[in-house]
């Protein structure tokens, strides 16, 4: 996030949730959304759903899964057209608005209610909301990157942000509201095939040499494979041996049949897991790890804060620290690590990488930070950290539009599947389902797999609310229980991914984003029968 | 503004109450039903205050300071009047404390306690509706018995958490608080997240799990919790190295308030017995796992991956991070790829 979720949330006039159920997803958000609207800020909701923060809103886009770029140069049409834009901003705070204008000049509202399947004057009426408002921040979510355009919609939410100059302002910003808990940290920490911790590029003159010093050791220069990729390798045989760490790709990954393919084609295959998950049954070798309560650390959250985790409980068995597995492996493979300590690996993490320059533990530990964390940027142990990015300059200067034109999802419908699926996530769970279903009460409220299909729809089919459903595309075949109602749109229909019975995976399509290979998980075609 | 609160000079700033001008000069003043920035309703009447020049003692809670206000917190009166106010409460509080689970941690007891209220001479006249307990909900339970009605659960359901699934209701003359915790809780607005029952001054409104603990036995732990990004901060109550419970922490992004996730399903897991607490190695015989040591398990691990990496390069090899685990975990292991794989293929769960 650029902002924080206390001034999106206390500050603004007004705020555009784009792709986003905060009440599901980040409930604790989600509240603070519903405070914003209670306290009169005004609402627009950008969902092919009727989320229910939707019922609350000034304006509901229920627009088709696949097309928000479409519907941000319709927005962007309208700013131009009706003179909303920050002419300021963008002359001195921007550079390429030309191309950006030229871009949008088809994307009138009819063409663009059109394509979105909505009504042209609520999208005139959302874009009048988001653009005259003093402060509105644009809060987005899986609903925009999880399409194999992902990049570019999340470029048009910026491109949307920059053209009014809600950005650098408390109450503005372009704010991702991301999903695990420390998945803002992952991407911060280096796992990543192009980039060292705190975004590093590999081929950055200079970079590679930095870290062979620090480590002391001569490293690959060859830019690493993206996960996603990776998978088809292992297929092809070009990867052979894989270590995954914590995460289930038998049940999040698009088109489980492939990916179990994939699993089952490595030479070895290492889990290091708490739980025998779908994932781990077809590792060569499991290594028991440890929870986030049995360890000290830190997680960064969607503001990018970073904060302390404290070890609470140890458990009975032969679990170990994770950084000790690792730093095993590394001795005993030829690198010499020693064993550190969390605060002494933070330590390096802070020596290494420029924007955790000031964080220790010791200082997120002290009365200075007194509990809050320390959002980076945070280049020097003098330094505050950052609440809002990009105040009265861009961290690469100047802001970049960056014009995109709208194009179909990969796999539309057709006679032989003629629904579209969406898939995402539900209040009670998470993700995969391994912490949150071993807890009864969890399983009592929401304990199996349901898709959400239209009413006409399911007249059409047959189907009444309740009734045992098989679900098919071209990767796989299911059975959920029918829930029937407006939520969706005819032709459209809506499953969460958690369960393992009846998981929405097994028929997702795994075509992926050209520039960062996120899966398509949005959209994709599927028949329903009973 | 200057005011004098218990023959101190205390300034503050205009618009604010007697009772937070007293909290910033440090002085305590016993509240129920007050939720700072929530409600301010003055129903208990437990912070009533002495002002010079007015007749009636007034709640400190709603009632704004004035330039020169000359207020008593502790006279004789004021606390002869919360004394009659407990003796009230009592009187239709069922008084159950050797048994009841928010014993120790329990606002209506403290109070009591130290306005030294053993018993009440009233007779409630709230018993003669006696409504029953509602626990058919998996993790929350009210119990109008124990309730003082002070509104904190309701208020906090409908303007801190906006779900608005609490409500006031009417049995004759009196008002009930409708908990949806009875046998039709599926069908309620409630999303299980129990702010009302972290709101909740006595034992009405509670989560089930305070049964196995009392207030006493238990530590802390402060921690960010394991779910969404949100960053929520939340306490972690542990007795004998179990965690029984969670409480919401006033952190920068949640303010105290937690969701069903984070408050109930943050810590069954970590000990459950579906946890894998040795190494395995598969037997490729028989394709199942059998317990291995760690020496056994990392010498297979470093030899395999070191074969591979000698034959056919680091690119063969691949080690994704977990988006769950710490800052510190994710970079030892895209350090351990970099450094002793030799490849770059290390990436994190953020695209699926």
């Amino acid at each position: 996030m650029t902002n924080t979720i206390y001034d999106i949330t206390h500050e603004s006039d007004a705020i555009m949730l784009v792709g986003s159920n905060p009440e599901h997803a980040h409930p604790v958000i989600g509240m603070q959304v519903r405070q914003a609207v209670a306290r009169g800020a005004k609402l627009i909701v950008v969902d092919p759903r009727d989320i229910d923060l939707a019922k609350q809103a000034d304006v509901h886009l229920k627009l088709k899964p696949g097309t928000n770029v479409a519907f941000a140069n319709g927005m962007m049409h309208i700013f131009i057209e009706e003179g909303l834009i920050n002419q300021q901003f963008i002359e001195e705070r921007t550079e390429n608005f030309e191309a950006m204008k030229e871009m949008v000049k088809d994307y009138t509202p009819e063409k663009v209610a059109e394509i979105c399947g909505i009504d042209a004057d609520k999208l005139r009426e959302a874009a009048r909301i988001y653009a005259t408002a003093d402060k509105a921040p644009i809060m987005y979510c899986l609903g925009v990157t999880e399409h194999h355009t992902g990049t570019e919609g999340v470029m048009s939410m910026s491109n949307m942000a920059m053209m009014v100059g809600k950005l650098g302002r408390p109450g503005c910003g372009v704010n991702p509201i991301r999903g695990q808990n420390n998945v803002q940290g992952a991407c911060d920490m280096g796992a990543a095939p192009n980039q060292f911790p705190g975004y590093q590029n590999l081929d950055k003159p200079g970079v590679m040499e930095k870290f062979e010093q620090a480590w002391g050791t001569k490293l690959n220069h060859q830019i690493g494979t993206k996960a996603t990729d990776c998978f088809p390798k292992m297929i092809s045989g070009e990867v052979k041996g894989l270590l995954i760490f914590g995460e289930d790709p038998v049940r999040t990954d698009p088109n489980t049949q492939h990916v179990i393919k994939a699993l089952k084609s490595l030479d070895f295959f290492v889990a290091d897991e708490l739980f025998m998950t779908e994932t781990a049954k077809l590792a060569d070798v499991i290594l028991p790890g440890r929870s986030y309560a049995e360890k000290e650390g830190t997680f960064s959250n969607t503001e990018r804060r970073v904060q302390r985790v404290r070890k609470a409980v140890e458990i009975e068995g032969e679990t170990r620290p994770d950084t000790w597995i690792f730093t095993e492996i590394m001795n005993r493979m030829g690198y010499p690590q020693p064993h550190l300590t969390p605060a002494e690996i933070m330590d390096e993490i802070a020596s290494v990488t420029p924007s955790f320059g000031g964080i220790s533990h010791e200082r997120l530990d002290s009365e200075e930070v007194g509990g809050r964390g320390l959002q980076w940027p945070c280049p020097s142990k003098e330094h505050p950290g950052t609440p809002i990015m990009h105040a009265g300059k861009f961290a690469r200067g100047l802001g970049y539009f960056r014009p995109a034109a709208y194009t179909p999802s990969m796999e539309l419908p057709d006679e032989e599947y003629p629904l579209i699926l969406m898939t995402g996530r539900i209040l009670y769970h998470y993700n995969a389902c391994a912490m949150t279903d071993k807890t009864e009460g969890i399983n009592e409220i929401a304990g199996g797999s349901f898709i959400e299909l239209n009413t006409q729809d399911a007249q059409k089919l047959g189907i009444c609310n309740g009734d045992t459903v098989t679900v098919a595309s071209r990767r796989g075949k299911i059975t959920s229980e029918a829930r029937v109602s407006e939520k969706t749109n005819p032709g459209q229909c809506w499953m969460p991914f958690h369960y393992i019975e009846g998981g929405a995976n097994w028929l997702t399509n795994d075509a992926l984003d050209s520039i960062s290979s996120t899966p398509e998980y949005k959209v994709c075609a599927v028949k329903v029968t009973v | 503004m200057r005011l004098t609160i218990d023959g101190r000079n205390v300034e503050a700033a205009e618009g604010m109450s007697i009772l937070a001008a007293a909290r910033t000069a440090g002085i305590k003043i016993p509240t129920l039903c007050y939720l700072e920035g929530v409600s301010d309703i003055g129903s208990c009447r437990l912070c009533v205050v002495e002002v010079e020049g007015m007749a009636q003692l007034v709640p400190a809670c709603n009632t704004k300071i004035r330039e020169d206000m000359v207020v008593q917190t502790r006279s004789e009166r004021v606390v002869e009047a919360r004394r009659t106010v407990l003796r009230l409460l009592l009187s239709n509080h069922r008084v159950d404390c050797f048994s009841c689970e928010k014993s120790g941690d329990c606002q209506l007891q403290q109070y009591c306690m130290e306005y030294e209220i053993e018993m009440t001479p009233y007779i409630g006249s709230r018993k003669e509706i006696e409504p029953a307990k509602k626990d058919a909900h998996p993790f929350l339970s009210y119990d109008p018995s124990k309730c003082i009605r002070c509104h904190r659960c309701v208020e906090t359901c409908a303007h801190v958490t906006g779900r608005k699934a609490i409500h006031l209701g009417k049995t004759g003359m009196f008002t009930v608080i409708d908990a949806p915790f009875g046998e039709d809780w599926k069908n309620t607005l409630c999303e299980s997240c129990g702010n009302c029952a972290q709101a909740c001054p006595t034992g009405a409104l509670t989560e089930k799990r305070r049964k196995n603990y009392r207030s006493w036995e238990v530590k802390r732990v402060r921690t960010t919790c394991p779910h969404c990004a949100t960053g929520c901060q939340m306490d972690l109550i542990v007795k004998d190295n179990h965690i029984v419970d969670v409480e919401g922490a006033d952190g920068p992004s949640n303010h105290g308030l937690l969701c069903v996730k984070g408050r109930s399903a943050s810590f069954d897991f970590v000990d459950s017995a579906e946890r894998i607490r040795h190494p395995l190695i598969k037997n490729q015989e028989t394709g199942e796992f059998e317990q291995a040591t760690w020496e056994e398990a990392l010498d297979l691990v470093a030899s395999r991956f070191t074969e591979i990496k000698n034959t056919y390069g680091g690119e063969a090899l691949a080690g994704f991070a977990c988006s769950r685990s710490t800052n510190e975990d994710v970079y030892m292991l895209q350090k351990m790829v970099r450094t002793a794989f030799n490849s770059n293929n290390t990436d994190n769960c953020a695209r699926v």
